[in-house]
């Protein structure tokens, strides 16, 4: 029993810095399933027009294959929440596997935890500790939801059985970031491993859900989230499929465990190689060191981009040859013709990459902030460098680099769905015309980070809550009838909707404005404060 | 003779932490200054000043003839900075890391790197992530001592080295000591500021509360004195700098400020010196005693 001693200590650490982040994000999930449940009771009170927006939904693949099919179509609480099932089960699942990394790699890398395990700490006890952190905030993540969702009117069992599958979706990934810790040297590494895991798992799902004649729908239950959706919230209420991800979890720990086992401290499974004894004549800039430094996250993200793009356009494309029954053709064309809905389709895509690529830019900024303080930026600075031109070499990688992915998406979208509806040449310049409308937004967030990591440092990943707060805004703001002033402070909300929307240069021209005023704000006030 | 550095008045505080009192600081132009006080004093704080990461709340810095905050960049060429906690990036290699940070500064002496890499017994190749606390503090030092600069500016740059490279170190400062290079060098080990500075400063709580040669210095430390004599002593109690006596017969024991040595002596010599040990202090106490926390040094400036 040696192996895990010191792991209460470890867990009441974990907790001590988790204090804000996890209340946050249990708080975000509780909100996000009792709003849209709220949203969806006020608007289906009559029975019609909910089993009609089902049928709706099931015979689009384009919303099948995004978010699942709907198995009960006349049940209020799947119809109000089938667009947080899988889609929610996935973020769940990325906070679990992110919370595991965090107090295992992360700490190992960064030399804390052999300052512990010189200590009395057993070998599994970081590890152990932070299963038990992350398996704990989902669990209470998912009660929390049941109550929440109960509390809006939706059944018990049902809300349950809702609630236990994003936690059954978390505890998966909780094994899952158990394992990318042990394997990975770098905590970047694992959770990036992590996130592969989840798109993989989402896109099994995918393939599953949209299977037209029901041949290939055992895919789903290769995916955990596939399992999430096979529990049937609301519609049948199976909880016996939950043993699944417990059975996964238990797996994934003894593969941890053993691999644990096998390895020193702070190595990786994979054995380090040697690397160059010379710097190659390139690096000889803050800018080359940037790109070196960003330029494996930008290719992952890049890479998922493209695809991204690629699946979307092609998703846009097949909305005519699916939409059979009468009904569903009469909503059609309400909704503008196939065009219309397919623009529009392809529109509020756009504004999720938007939101994705934002993800990376916060992220490319926020590398300013760990470089300062694990005391990386400082003996650069003490050479000729000077602080604009440090701090100009990752705001470049931040703004170029979001540029360059929202782009690459609207390409993948242009091609795959110019290529299948037969209208390239109208189709790529439209969508790289979406993909740039949504820069503005973007940088404006970017720069919010920017301009925190001048004025106030030790604040900057509030940038992160902003973010929070502006997705919130844009999904629910309306919802809860917040006041309009509130609902316009989120950037995204005055991106111009297009393809297919109405386009007016005036939003665009004070995002962008205001994203450079910010931009020169953090740059004139990190130029005046103490570095560390 | 110049100076490279010349620190007046300094003061910074950290929210309510007064990190530097008042500090004053003047380091010779060709002269490898010691800089030595006890945890927490304000040394790394100090450096950070001069190098213009951090910016003074008042006080008069100059830096090889200009100001570390406005002309941070322009200078920065003609030094060389190896920080007290070094972290390199991880997935560069060591080779790497010191290629750039000489780039940046200007350029390396490529026959140099080849010689400290040697000396130093540094594998170039191993990604930063890889490297022990000693081997990433080499990466550190190499990239600094490869730049041919006027100035080095070293915050602890042994505390990570096993006693060889620790020698290694001494020699190499040693050879840039002939080439009139002006090194300030914080440090805890009292020998290496022995062996290698010409003068030094010690720092505590924000204030540099001694400065000069290790002469000097040693002047301001007590010798301790056992002696046998012809008769019993008198007045020696009365003496000025005279501390600890204990006198047993014709046996005298005592410690005596290096300054009021001589007094002592002809005060011993009248009772008649039959044998006589003295002393010479040692450094340690001299810096043990600054070292000390405030209460004795209050308790014992009350009593006299
Ligand atoms: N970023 C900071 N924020 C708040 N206080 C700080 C900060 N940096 C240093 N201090 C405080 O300033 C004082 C001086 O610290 P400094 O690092 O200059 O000491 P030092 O002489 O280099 O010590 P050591 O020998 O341990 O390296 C200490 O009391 C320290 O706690
Ligand atoms: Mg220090």
């Amino acid at each position: 029993m040696n192996d895990f001693v010191g792991t209460g200590t470890l867990v009441r650490l974990a907790l001590r810095r988790d204090r804000l982040l996890i209340p946050i994000w249990i708080v975000v999930f509780v909100i996000s399933a009792a709003g849209s449940a709220k949203a969806s009771i006020d608007l289906y009170s009559d029975q019609n027009a909910l089993v009609q927006a089902a049928r709706t939904s099931n015979a689009s693949p384009a919303l099948v294959s995004l978010y699942g099919r709907i198995f009960d179509e006349s049940s209020l609480g799947e119809v109000s929440l089938f667009k947080l099932t899988a889609f929610g089960a996935l973020l769940v699942g990325l906070l679990a596997g992110m919370l595991v990394v965090r107090h295992t790699r992360t700490e190992e890398e960064s030399g804390r935890l052999e300052l512990l395990s010189a200590g009395v700490l057993g070998r599994y006890a970081a590890l152990t500790a932070a299963l038990i952190v992350s398996a704990g905030t989902v669990i209470v993540l998912g009660l929390l939801t049941a109550l929440a969702l109960m509390g809006s009117g939706l059944d018990t069992k049902g809300s349950f059985a809702f609630g236990l599958m994003w936690a059954g979706a978390g505890l998966a990934f909780a094994g899952v970031g158990a394992v990318t810790a042990q394997v990975t040297e770098s905590a970047r590494a694992a959770n990036g491993l992590t996130a592969v895991v989840l798109g993989v798992a989402y896109v099994l799902r995918a393939i599953g859900d949209s299977s037209a004649d029901g041949s290939t729908q055992w895919v789903s239950w290769l995916s955990p989230i596939g399992w999430s959706q096979q529990v049937r919230a609301y519609a049948g209420d199976r909880f016996v499929v939950l043993l699944i991800p417990l059975v996964f979890l238990v797996v994934l720990i003894a593969a941890a465990t053993a691999l644990i086992r096998r390895r020193d401290l702070g190595a990786g499974l994979v054995p380090p190689r040697p690397g160059p004894p010379r710097a190659a004549a390139s690096l000889r800039s803050p800018l080359a060191l940037a790109w070196r430094l960003h330029r494996g996250s930008f290719y992952a993200w890049g890479f998922a981009f493209l695809l991204l793009g690629l699946l979307v356009g092609n998703i846009a494309s097949n909305v005519d040859g699916f939409v059979t029954s009468d009904s569903a053709k009469e909503m059609v064309q309400k909704l503008g013709g196939v065009e219309g809905i397919t623009d529009a389709f392809l529109a509020t895509e756009m504004g999720v990459m938007g939101l994705l690529a934002s993800a990376f830019g916060i992220q490319a900024a926020l590398r300013l902030r760990s470089e300062e303080t694990a005391l990386r930026a400082e003996p650069l600075l003490a050479t000729d460098v000077t602080r604009s031109r440090w701090l100009g070499s990752h705001v470049l990688m931040a703004l170029l680099g979001t540029g360059v992915l929202i782009l690459v998406a609207g390409l993948g979208s242009g091609i795959s769905s110019g290529a299948s509806l037969g209208n390239m040449g109208r189709q790529v310049p439209r969508m790289l015309g979406a993909a740039a409308v949504q820069l503005p937004a973007i940088w404006l967030v970017t720069a919010l980070v920017v301009v925190l990591f001048g004025f106030a440092p030790k604040l900057v990943t509030g940038g992160w809550a902003l973010y929070g707060v502006f997705l919130l805004i844009g999904q629910f703001g309306e919802i809860f009838n917040l006041p309009q002033w509130m609902i316009n402070l989120s950037p995204y909300g005055h991106t111009p909707r297009l393809p297919g929307g109405d386009f007016s240069v005036t939003p665009v021209l004070w995002l962008t404005a205001i994203a450079a005023a910010l931009t020169l704000a953090g740059f004139a006030t990190f130029r005046r404060r103490d570095i560390g | 003779m110049t100076s490279a550095i010349v620190v007046s008045g300094l003061h910074k505080s950290y929210g309510s932490t007064h990190a530097l009192d008042g500090l004053d600081l003047e380091v010779a132009t060709g002269e490898v200054h010691g800089f030595l006080g006890p945890n927490g004093a304000g040394k790394s704080t100090t450096i950070r000043v001069l190098l213009g990461l951090l910016r003074g709340d008042a006080g008069d810095v100059s830096l090889l003839g200009g100001d570390p905050w406005h002309d941070a960049a322009k200078l920065h060429r003609r030094l060389a900075y190896v920080p007290g906690d070094v972290n390199l990036w991880p997935n560069l290699t060591g080779g790497e890391v010191i290629d750039l940070l000489g780039r940046l500064r200007g350029g390396l002496d490529e026959k140099k790197r080849d010689d400290l890499l040697r000396r130093f017994d540094l594998d170039p190749t191993k990604k930063g992530r890889t490297y022990s606390k000693g081997n990433r503090q080499k990466v550190a030092l190499v990239a600094a001592l490869a730049s041919n600069v006027e100035l080095l500016i070293l915050d602890e740059p042994t505390s990570g080295l096993d006693p060889l490279m620790e020698e290694v170190f001494r020699q190499v400062i040693e050879e840039d000591r002939r080439e009139d290079r002006t090194v300030l060098l914080s440090s805890h080990i009292l020998s290496e500021v022995e062996a290698l500075c010409d003068r030094v400063s010690i720092i505590r709580r924000g204030k540099v509360v001694e400065t000069g040669t290790l002469s000097d210095l040693r002047h301001l430390t007590r010798t301790s004195i056992h002696a046998e004599l012809a008769a019993s002593p008198n007045g020696l109690a009365q003496l000025p700098g005279v501390h600890d006596l204990d006198v047993e017969g014709n046996r005298v024991r005592c410690e005596v400020d290096t300054a009021q040595l001589d007094a002592v002596m002809r005060q011993l010599s009248a009772s008649g010196i039959k044998s006589l040990v003295a002393q010479p202090p040692t450094l340690e106490e001299l810096f043990l005693r600054h070292y000390e926390d405030d209460v004795p040094a209050e308790s014992e400036a009350a009593v006299r």
